[in-house]
């Protein structure tokens, strides 16, 4: 390696310091202030701008999109930091709720394989070739396969048995951890899901997501941010970035105001995009919502966040096409607490290449990795500095043995940690995916708690990702718009 | 509005959800999920575009009533009085 890559600290290179006061020229009162411009939080506001509410969106971050986000790095490098892919929904949910032109740009992605000690193959991605594949590669019979899928079929949400994903894949798979790999691997890199999880939660996020290939978005995660930010200006949303909601004010069991910058702003209702801990906890006060309910919030568990390390070509280098998405790991056998450990030996790789971004002729490569806050939290500064060479380390020697000779090609490299993760969006414990499943009926019902008040965003596995999180915002803005409505019916 | 002002509602309503639908030999008896690609995401945007067109707020419990186009006619009948027809909004 040169001398010359830098390694950027990660955790404390800066979010640029504001000039001036970005709440200037907003208006004394809103409908409602959505906090946060995650998928959830913009997918959100642009519904409730169709209403025609009118809405103020702020944002503590300079860039919009949450999660859903890209950086930029001398030498032209742009890096996606959540476009690995999403499930096809994703083209109807923005083609209805966002623009024709969003949905346009939806492509399929090419290529996905998995590379490990137990298999290794291509795959659609589609469940037609998922059943072919344990049919032909794990030698599985029809009707167990079928078997399988039927129940999944059936789950219900309100019928949740308590089972695992865990019991659920030894009942119908039993002692065949490669089969569990398949079935889980994916789905634990997307919404951070393990086999201790209920059961439910993987019926319900198995059946869309790995069913119909793996899509992703065309031009880049800052040409959909910009397309939505565009939309939202047109639809007349109030957005205002810097802006660090310090609290959601609550009189008499219903919101009445939030306070960033120093300032109140009037609102009839608030929509969180913020975490839904962070929602309750910092935001709101535990004091103004049930004893109960504030108690099974602080019990919801977070899930576990990642790892990331950017890696760019130079200018005028290229690799050939090898695959879009590619699972590998050389753990012998899957196991949901490997996958998170600190020098997990499981990683994705996502492949960019110029179709990533037309008319732009850059390759970039991004491997992800799940982490857990706490082991990365808790180094001293130099253990942490060592810990990120490392899995750089790491990660350079697992991705020159799928394109041999790339180290040398590769002139900007850097490395992502849930202290990165958590310094950017806020979430407690940098967690990715939001909160395990007992968080859904907290978020679900907080407009119970104290009218007006109501939460959108990654929580409970299944309302999470790209898709997830926007469907959510849609979802709760019907229930904001329908509090909105009550309102006038009783002023009017 | 009457049962077929509403039946017309309610199509256009679903005409701009899943533009690429054909609409025109929909049974009224028939739910409307069994005949075209309706999901539970396309149900909540009926009840948004209820609400946002004619100021009709469906309790999320009665969402069900709404399964078949007799059904939204049933339902929607005292809500609708005096509501004038919106389409291709
Ligand atoms: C490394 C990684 C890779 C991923 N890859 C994929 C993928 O390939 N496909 C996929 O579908 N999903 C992926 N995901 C998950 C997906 O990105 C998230 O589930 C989704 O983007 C979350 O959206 P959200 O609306 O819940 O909130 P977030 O994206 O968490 O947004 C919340 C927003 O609220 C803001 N905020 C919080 N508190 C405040 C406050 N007090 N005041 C103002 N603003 C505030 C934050 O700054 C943030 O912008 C990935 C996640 C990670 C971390």
């Amino acid at each position: 390696m040169s001398d010359t890559r830098k390694y950027y600290k990660g955790s404390t290179d800066g979010k640029a310091p504001f000039h001036g006061d970005p709440l200037e020229g907003i208006e004394a009162a809103y409908d409602v202030v959505v906090v946060g411009s995650g998928l959830a939080g913009l997918t959100g506001a642009v519904i409730l701008a169709r209403a025609g509410r009118k809405v103020l969106l702020l944002e503590q971050h300079y860039n919009l999109g949450g999660l859903a986000t890209w950086f930029k790095r001398r030498g032209g490098h742009i890096f996606d930091v959540s476009l690995h892919g999403f499930p096809a929904g994703m083209k109807k949910t923005c083609r209805k709720y966002w623009t024709k032109d969003i949905a346009d740009s939806i492509a399929r992605l090419d290529g996905i394989r998995f590379d490990n000690p137990q298999f290794r193959f291509d795959t659609e991605f589609t469940r037609e070739d998922f059943v072919h594949k344990l049919q032909t590669v794990f030698g599985l019979s029809q009707t167990a396969i079928e078997g399988f899928f039927a129940e999944l079929a059936q789950m219900d949400f309100y019928s949740n048995s308590g089972e695992t994903v865990g019991e659920l894949f030894e009942r119908h798979f039993p002692g065949r951890n490669d089969v569990h790999r398949l079935l889980l691997e994916p789905i634990s890199y997307a919404n951070g899901s393990h086999l201790s999880d209920p059961a439910i939660a993987y019926g319900i996020v198995f059946g869309n997501f790995m069913a119909s290939g793996v899509y992703t978005f065309s031009g880049g995660t800052d040409r959909l941010v910009k397309a939505m930010k565009a939309e939202l200006e047109r639809l007349g949303v109030e957005i205002r970035n810097r802006v660090q909601v310090d609290r959601i004010l609550v009189e008499q069991g219903r919101v009445r105001a939030v306070v960033a910058h120093g300032r109140t702003i009037a609102c009839r209702a608030v929509l969180s995009n913020a975490n839904l801990r962070a929602t309750v906890e910092r935001l709101v006060g535990q004091e103004h919502f049930t004893p109960e309910y504030a108690a099974s919030v602080s019990q919801v568990r977070l899930n576990n966040s990642s790892c990331q390390v950017y890696m760019g070509l130079k200018e005028g280098e290229s690799i050939p096409f090898i695959t879009d998405l590619l699972f590998t790991s050389s753990a012998a056998r899957f196991d949901s607490m490997e996958l998170c450990d600190l020098h997990t030996q499981s990683r994705t790789f996502s492949f960019y290449y110029p179709k990533t971004r037309p008319g732009l002729e850059r390759y970039t490569i991004v491997a992800s990795t799940n982490a857990h806050w706490s082991d990365w939290n808790k180094l001293t500064p130099e253990q942490y500095e060592a810990e990120k060479a490392a899995l750089i380390q790491r990660t350079l020697t697992s991705v020159e043995q799928y394109v041999p000779g790339v180290r040398t090609k590769i002139e900007h490299v850097e490395a992502a940690t849930p202290r990165t993760f958590e310094f950017y969006v806020q979430s407690p414990e940098g967690t990715s995916f939001g909160t395990k499943f007992e968080g859904l009926k907290p978020s679900m019902t907080m407009h119970e708690q104290v009218r007006g008040l109501f939460h959108a965003g990654s929580v409970g596995i299944i309302m999470s990702g790209w898709l997830g999180a926007a469907n959510y915002g849609v979802i709760a803005a019907n229930k904001v718009d329908a509090w909105l409505h009550s309102l006038v019916e009783v002023n009017a | 509005m009457t049962s077929e002002e509403i039946i017309l509602a309610i199509k256009d309503i679903i005409q701009t959800i899943a533009p690429d639908e054909d609409l025109s030999e929909l049974k009224t008896d028939v739910r409307l999920r069994d005949q075209i690609e309706l999901d539970s995401m396309d149900f909540l945007d009926i009840v948004m575009e209820l609400r946002k067109r004619y100021g009709v707020q469906v309790p999320e419990e009665d969402y069900k009533e709404l399964a078949t186009l007799d059904g939204c006619v049933a339902y929607l009948t005292p809500h609708m009085q005096g509501k004038t027809l919106k389409v291709g909004v």
